[in-house]
């Protein structure tokens, strides 16, 4: 019987060929903590081992709240260090995990744990990057392997062509929208269809960053061109002769085929990402009642590379920020952060009145810049919008593209971006 | 006591971030659903059930959450369906998670468990619900989590847990 190329991934970690629903012990590539998860790590790792089982493929991040903005992270940030000295690991302290990952790490056909529930967003380079917590990234640690059941794959098509104005993260707010927040739950989303084929890695990243508030185990896209040259512009080499792809007769789970030649640009609404609703409807041309903002991220792992930027810069080309809103920029890591500073992008939203943060997660969750007070509504570019996410349990979170941020900063109140194209 | 819960029930609102920045489990049982249902922490008592809907223990991958549920006194928690990263995390941390339908739980419902036939009993109500306990799951709960299984049987023993 044909596999999936989750199934093949697993086949070759576990020694043996093996299909969705079985139970197997499978090695891993690489461990990834960080420093919101690496700490509940370190007691049980020391329970079951004294040394890791190989310092090279451990990384270690800290971009969740860094540098500590208080007392109780530096502590546990200090934890952190002293095992990662004593176990001789390094840490990185440039940008948000994944994107680090990606950067720097992943390559098509790798078995990578994350203790990080969007671990899923590297899998758009064609690898099985899957989330775990902090006890199962310890035993991985240990002992460089990990017992999974092996899920099943929803194949998603995703063909047409994209309209003006319409992002990545707007073609994955209607996938959110079609599959709910359980939709995905335990599966492997497997990416393909032409509007796939033509995205480069940057917009792939935002499709499987996302899989994961659908419940995704891990999400994938097939490596093929675009990989190959995402991998050579980030310095590592891959032997593309291996057919890493799904077989012709691999069982699906399901097949889900979707258009987005009529697509708009979408947001998902608080508290929940399947909340969906079109751009337009609430920013109405006839008038009506506009959502009005305090703030604007334009940050996190979903949707701050350099093509996002790209995007923010074209949009407020002619135009100024709202005075009375919080615009912050988070670039997702140093490679981005230098690439728009390269550009003349840093000193271009400085002078427009944005707030540039350090590379990392900023405020995506209230913990470390840009936190929300009571009523205080945000337009953001991340992943995630839950009661509470960023700061007070009274605030509300829209979740958007980069588009949609940069039109929202101008006005103040959230706007369709293609005002601005 | 059963502390019935809807759909949805993520880690933010289990331990919140700005709330959870703490390893000590004694710590973070003072703050479970700390704006989502205050009264929890004061009321919880050793040996009471969560009931759900759907999935329940969905978003963040942090161990907080289950870490604290058990530091609390919780032992089970039955839902509808958990979110894939905290099931496992549940299992890790020695809670027995259990997957039925929980429609029509009461909080004053006295609850037994047939483990062996994966069958939850309601002897208020004189019901009897069908339940996934997968064997693995038993056999963690049994251990009192993974990190003391692995230290009973071997760092190498982890197949055991699925074969027979």
């Amino acid at each position: 019987m044909g596999q999936t190329i989750a199934e093949k991934i697993f086949s070759k970690h576990a020694g043996k060929k093996v299909y969705a629903g079985e139970f197997v012990l499978a090695k891993v590539d690489l461990v990834m903590a960080h420093d919101t998860t690496c700490a509940w790590a370190i007691d049980p790792f020391y329970e079951i081992a004294k040394k890791v089982w190989d310092k090279s493929k451990i990384v270690i991040v800290f971009d969740h709240a860094y540098p500590a903005p208080n007392i109780q992270m530096a502590k546990l940030q200090t934890k952190i260090r002293e095992f990662a000295q004593k176990q001789g690991l390094n840490i990185l302290t440039d940008g948000v995990c994944h994107q680090l990952l990606s950067e720097r790490y992943i390559k098509p056909g790798m078995l990578i744990l994350g203790a990080d529930s969007h671990t899923p967003t590297s899998g758009a380079l064609g690898a099985l990057t899957m989330g775990v917590g902090s006890t199962d990234a310890a035993i991985a640690m240990a002992s460089g392997q990990l017992w999974f059941k092996i899920p099943s794959t929803i194949r998603i098509n995703i063909n047409g062509k994209l309209p003006k104005g319409v992002y990545a993260k707007d073609v994955i707010l209607m996938v959110a929208r079609e599959f709910g927040t359980e939709g995905g739950n335990y599966k492997i989303l497997e990416y393909g269809g032409d509007i796939v084929r033509n995205f480069n890695i940057s917009q792939r990243l935002t499709l499987t960053n996302m899989s994961a508030e659908m419940g995704a185990k891990g999400a994938i896209v097939e490596p093929d061109i675009q990989t190959k040259k995402y991998l050579k512009e980030n310095n590592r080499n891959y032997n593309f002769s291996e057919k890493l792809i799904s077989d012709k007769d691999a069982n699906y789970e399901k097949i889900v085929n979707l258009d987005v030649s009529k697509l708009k640009p979408l947001v998902a609404k608080p508290p929940d990402i399947d909340n969906v609703e079109e751009v337009e409807k609430i920013d109405p041309p006839a008038g009506g009642e506009k959502i009005k903002v305090d703030q604007v991220f334009i940050g996190s792992c979903t949707n701050c590379r350099i093509e996002d930027l790209d995007i923010v810069y074209q949009i407020w080309q002619k135009n100024n920020l709202n005075k009375n809103i919080r615009t912050i920029i988070t670039p997702a890591s140093k490679k981005v952060y230098l690439q728009a500073l390269k550009k003349g992008y840093l000193q271009f939203f400085m002078e427009k009145g944005a707030i540039i943060s350090n590379p990392g997660c900023g405020p995506c969750l209230g913990r470390h810049g840009g936190v929300l007070n009571d009523g205080e509504v945000c337009l953001s570019t991340s992943n995630r919008n839950f009661t509470g996410r960023m700061g007070s349990p009274k605030a509300f979170i829209y979740l958007g593209s980069p588009a949609t941020a940069a039109a929202t900063a101008i006005n103040g109140f959230i706007t369709d971006p293609r005002k601005y194209l | 006591m059963n502390w019935i819960f809807g759909n949805n029930i993520n880690t933010d609102l289990i331990t919140p971030g700005r709330f959870n920045i703490t390893t000590d489990p004694l710590e973070l049982a003072k703050i479970v659903f700390i704006e989502h249902r205050p009264e929890f922490v004061k009321s919880v008592k050793k040996g009471d059930y969560i009931i759900a809907g759907n999935n329940f223990g969905c978003g963040s991958s942090r161990e907080t959450a289950p870490m604290a549920l058990k530091a609390c006194g919780i032992d089970v928690i039955i839902a509808k369906s958990f979110g894939r990263i905290f099931y496992r995390n549940a299992m890790n941390q020695g809670l027995l998670v259990i997957i039925a339908n929980t429609d029509g739980i009461k909080p004053e419902d006295k609850l037994e468990l047939d483990l062996k036939n994966q069958i939850i009993i309601n002897k208020t109500q004189n019901k009897k619900n069908q339940a996934v306990i997968p064997p693995l799951a038993v056999k963690l709960y049994k251990s009192g989590g993974i990190i003391k299984y692995l230290k009973k049987n071997g760092l190498d023993s982890m197949d055991k847990l699925f074969n027979k």
